[in-house]
């Protein structure tokens, strides 16, 4: 029942966002923007891995916080908020736009990852380590920013406060993160990397049961 | 009985700073005389950090039983939990000038320091977001709790960052403390002393907030 009502949801989501482009667009020009400039100040210089890993999660970063709080401010803009409280039960509707997130995200990203490979001859000498700890980290990413878009979505100066209330939460995981792919991009094995692996794991488990419990509170009246 | 505590906290913090000052201390390697801060900065420090959880914990009760007197709790001890965070992270940072060269180094403490002043501000600026009492009581609970399950990360993460220079296990080798008695004494009176303070500044805080909110209600 809950699962049903979860990616009905989704669904919902999913097609009134194909309908409306209401995030989409806007989003995939934000990520040429970021993209660009980060190309602009590179130049011909050739960085290390490091730096790169850095900037790659600069703009994976400023993406996610700049789109994931549409699923919530929307329902408040539009005033649809009411007739989804009617609808179904809250824990369908976090779950729900957490799966919404999560496949944006996933996606997002990949087009981020594919189009700052190309523009800044970043090597990745572990890719299928790199690529599980992508993973890893999306999850976490993404489950504490749809409690924060939640819990903003009520207030007032949403696009600013966003970015201000996600990074303290979200630092842990970034650190972890941001170091695992610098380790996979230089070519340790995944093998060395199962203790980030397993932090990034924890850290989504935690915040995603911590967001179940605590969402009826933002979401009911 | 109230005049009392309020004697004792100043009776004790004025030791703690005079006996601080003017008591020798053991030879500690590497830091000397400059060991003499732990006096008021691990107070701050753990003030900071109880203040943190106290706060959360008040979040909890207010979310359990919508008593608005639970939100004022919360947010007074917030409050004062970043006063002392501030407090703790100047005499860090003067120590450290003086100890490593530099007021500001991304130590894993600095570091750690540095994230609970972030949630603390991010605390208040959603505070100032929502106009509605209750929104903004609800709100902010769930946002400190949020905060709180992700700061024990911390814990596993920094160590394998970076090498910490903190000199907790200079003075802490194998878990005990290389204090002689004298300087324990001190170090101990300064803990409940400043402990004292907090909640002495916290119950008039939350009775300064209390009447503040039933004139609010009244004018309304």
């Amino acid at each position: 029942m809950l699962l049903k009502n979860s990616y009905l949801v989704f669904k919902k989501d999913l097609s009134s966002e194909l309908r409306t482009r209401y995030v989409i667009n806007s989003l995939l020009m934000f990520v040429l923007v970021i993209i660009s400039i980060i190309r602009f100040a590179i130049g011909d210089e050739k960085v290390d891995n490091e730096i790169l890993t850095g900037l790659l999660w600069i703009a994976i970063f400023f993406t996610s916080v700049s789109g994931l709080s549409r699923t919530f401010v929307k329902e408040e803009e539009k005033e649809t908020s009411f007739s989804l409280k009617l609808s179904t039960g809250s824990n369908s509707v976090i779950l729900g736009k957490l799966f919404f997130n999560l496949i944006l995200t996933f996606s997002l990203n990949l087009l981020i990852l594919f189009l700052f490979v190309i523009i800044t001859d970043y090597e990745i000498k572990n890719f299928s380590g790199f690529m599980i700890v992508i993973v890893f980290g999306n999850l976490g990413l993404v489950s504490a920013s749809t409690i924060i878009a939640a819990i903003i979505s009520k207030a007032n100066s949403k696009g600013t406060l966003y970015p201000v209330l996600s990074f303290p939460v979200l630092l842990p995981l970034l650190i972890t993160v941001i170091n695992a792919t610098k380790l996979a991009s230089v070519g340790v094995e995944t093998g060395k990397l199962l203790g980030e692996i397993q932090i990034l794991l924890s850290y989504f488990i935690v915040v995603t049961v911590a967001s179940l419990m605590l969402f009826k509170y933002v979401w009911e009246d | 009985m109230k005049n009392f505590i309020t004697y004792a906290i100043f009776v004790i913090i004025s030791a703690v700073i005079i006996l601080g000052l003017a008591l020798p201390i053991p030879d500690i390697p590497a830091l000397g005389d400059k060991a003499r801060v732990l006096y008021f900065h691990v107070p701050m420090s753990w003030i900071s950090v109880l203040a943190f959880f106290m706060s959360m914990w008040y979040s909890i009760r207010y979310l359990k039983t919508r008593d608005h007197n639970y939100d004022i709790k919360s947010y007074s001890s917030a409050q004062l939990g970043f006063l002392f965070c501030i407090l703790a992270t100047a005499t860090g940072s003067l120590w450290a000038k003086f100890s490593w060269g530099s007021f500001w180094n991304w130590d894993p403490r600095q570091t750690s320091i540095f994230i609970l002043l972030l949630i603390y501000g991010a605390y208040f600026a959603l505070r100032s977001a929502i106009e509605s009492e209750d929104q903004r009581a609800k709100l902010s609970s769930v946002y400190s709790i949020i905060a709180a399950v992700t700061v024990p990360f911390f814990v596993f993460i920094m160590p394998r960052i970076v090498e910490s220079l903190h000199p907790d296990p200079i003075l802490n080798t194998q878990g005990k403390i290389n204090m002689d008695s004298s300087m324990l004494t001190v170090f101990l009176s300064a803990l409940v002393g400043f402990t004292m303070l907090y909640l002495w500044m916290l119950d008039l805080k939350i009775r300064a907030e209390k009447l503040n909110y039933k004139k609010l209600s009244l004018t309304d």
